[in-house]
């Protein structure tokens, strides 16, 4: 096959993939918008946090005030590029529709049409996020208009001076996108053994909550913990990307961040590629 | 070589039996008690390019599980199939651009979407050259009288509009094989005889190999000169629709009226009567001793009309299926076998 007609087959799916997107038009804006909700309230609660540790310690700014070496502006910042981590790195209802697909036997077109699935649905995948960040871009870019004072104070690793972690910064956001995909895709075709994966997602829903960054910065986090936030892949999720904007990994240390991020993607492709050609051999074809 | 050779192919899934009730299903939590269901035990079958095949059977018979087989949706226990020289569970795609699976309970389009779109990713993921494709797009949806419906969302298409758009979107690639399970369950009279016109229409003018498994005798006598008919897994009829009631039934179905009303209550002599309705008598008798005891009765009644005729193709097969079915519960009679794991 050429690279032509294969780029086209490509665009066409990602084309059509949009399309569905767009059919429930107000639905998708209204779930698009509501995801802005939890940052709101989570800055507020940190602000109520630093205004309780002033009081206590009997300080005259809330910008004296440093918890695990974050002041309440770095949280903020924190905060708001997790926010944009997670928009990539985030797979809503991936690793349940495969099972799903599994259970209901929607899967048997995968195996039928000479179309890869797990390449099909990362087109999907794809065009769910530009349908997503075409609406979100606007919320995204004012709320950034608006916090922009928290991005004033940042070190000159920061992405705000150096191109350098800026291209860093947008390489880990991309990762973070195939490395979530894969690694949901992977929960999701364990649904050939346990046809139902809800159970297990909660699990990693729950770990990765705590564990990625999305709650906290993890860089706060005690010895072991620490250790083993460093050892798992979930941090690249929404800690990893933050940090190297907020110029918190550089040099060498960013270098290996990356390597180590692209060594936890080929795990997971090559994982997900395992579990698909082990479950299509047990796979009984259910419904009808 | 023929274009399907199937041979000793064997299917088994394992299930899982869970008994009534809650502590049933704590029990399941660490014991689960599985039994392997053999849904096609050993089947023999060659198909020639260009026929039209049926298969027939109860639910439960194999018969789907066999498309799937053939389709590559999922592998065999043992033995080997190829279609047009390839395994179809290798699922290589150069097989799978030469067949089509079209299943009347599944829905292959994208539901939100009009008909054409999903048409053209096929295009694509196939592989048609684009003057191929509107050619053979704009063709098949005239033949099928659904060319107007293409912008239409598929979710407000209606079951029979549906079925004719799924039937265009796996023609697209002109499969030199096709699949068709059930497709035209749930349509109704008009939408099935359409469907029917068109399959035989599309096949006698493409010579196509095409497999068919319904329920609706209509279709298979509209359509396939062969049938096979598979219970239990395996294959029990191999043959023409009429064979069928050569080899299954000994007997034919005499309809007589007699000219005295009282004639009919001595019919029992002569055969089991089926129907009574006077002055009129439904007997059922041997095939071999038909003459014999139509001789037998205009010697002693005054018959107004009769006729001879073959019993009802549907009951024939009805017979059949309960036959395997007895036949099959006496073989195992000893208990299931079954296994425990955890």
């Amino acid at each position: 096959m050429t690279p032509a007609i294969r780029v086209k087959t490509w665009w066409t799916i990602l084309r059509i993939c949009l399309e569905e997107r767009l059919v429930y038009r107000g639905d998708f804006a209204l779930g698009t918008l509501m995801r802005f909700l939890p940052i709101v309230t989570q800055i507020f609660l940190w602000y109520a946090i630093f205004e309780a540790v002033k009081d206590s310690r009997g300080a005259d700014d809330i910008g004296d005030i440093s918890l695990g070496g974050y002041g309440y502006t770095e949280f903020v910042a924190y905060y708001l590029l997790t926010m944009l981590s997670r928009a990539f790195s985030s797979m809503p209802g991936l690793a349940s529709g495969i099972a799903r697909q599994i259970r209901d036997g929607e899967i048997k077109k995968y195996l039928i049409q000479p179309v890869d699935m797990l390449g099909f649905m990362l087109l999907g995948r794809i065009a769910h996020k530009v349908a997503y960040y075409s609406v979100a871009i606007g919320p995204f870019a004012l709320v950034f208009f608006l916090c922009r004072n928290m991005f004033r104070e940042l070190p000159p690793e920061a992405a705000t001076h150096s191109l350098f972690t800026l291209a860093a910064f947008l390489a880990s956001l991309v990762m973070g996108f195939v490395l979530g995909y894969f690694l949901e895709a992977t929960i999701g075709l364990i649904g050939f053994w346990w046809l139902e994966v809800t159970s297990i997602l909660f699990i990693y829903m729950l770990f990765s909550f705590f564990l990625s960054g999305h709650m906290f910065p993890l860089d706060m986090l005690p010895e072991p913990w620490a250790t083993l936030v460093d050892l798992l892949p979930l941090k690249y999720l929404a800690y990893f990307p933050s940090a190297v904007f907020l110029g918190k990994v550089s040099g060498p240390d960013l270098i290996w961040g990356l390597s180590v991020e692209v060594f936890w993607i080929l795990f997971f492709v090559v994982l997900s590629r395992w579990l698909y050609h082990r479950g299509i051999k047990r796979y009984s074809g259910f419904g009808g | 070589m023929s274009i399907i050779e199937i041979e000793d192919l064997t299917k088994s899934y394992r299930v899982y039996q869970k008994k009534e009730g809650l502590v049933a299903s704590l029990r399941g939590l660490f014991r689960r008690e599985h039994r392997d269901v053999e849904a096609v035990r050993g089947i023999n079958l060659t198909v020639e390019e260009g026929e039209f095949v049926a298969f027939l059977g109860p639910n439960g018979a194999g018969k789907t599980t066999t498309l799937k087989l053939l389709s590559g949706v999922i592998n065999p226990v043992s033995g080997t199939a190829r279609v047009m020289g390839h395994i179809p569970w290798k699922r290589e795609n150069a097989y799978r651009r030469r067949f089509a699976l079209v299943m009347g309970q599944k829905n292959q389009l994208w539901w939100d979407l009009p008909a054409q779109e999903s048409f053209r990713l096929h295009q694509q993921i196939y592989r048609i050259e684009p003057q191929a494709f509107e050619r053979t797009r704009d063709e098949l949806t005239d033949l099928l009288k659904v060319r107007e419906l293409l912008r239409q969302p598929v979710r407000e298409l209606s079951l029979g509009e549906r079925m004719k758009m799924e039937l265009t979107a796996a023609l697209l690639h002109s499969p030199d094989v096709l699949f068709l399970d059930e497709p035209t369950i749930g349509l109704d009279v008009v939408a099935q005889h359409n469907i029917q016109k068109f399959l035989k229409h599309y096949q006698a003018e493409r010579n196509i190999t095409i497999l068919l498994t319904s329920h609706y005798m209509k279709d298979v006598a509209a359509l396939c000169k062969r049938v096979v008919i598979i219970t239990q897994g395996r294959i029990e009829y191999d043959g023409s629709l009429s064979g069928i009631i050569d080899s299954f039934s000994g007997h034919k179905v005499i309809t007589l009226q007699f000219a005295e009303e009282d004639a009919i209550h001595n019919m029992d002599r002569f055969g089991e009567v089926l129907e009574r309705e006077p002055p009129r008598a439904k007997i059922r008798v041997p095939r071999a001793a038909v003459a014999k005891t139509l001789a037998a009765i205009l010697a002693e009644h005054m018959i107004v009309d009769v006729a001879v005729e073959d019993p009802p193709l549907e009951e024939v097969i009805a017979s059949l299926y309960a036959s395997v079915d007895d036949a099959q519960a006496a073989r195992e009679a000893q208990p299931e076998k079954s296994s425990v794991s955890q």
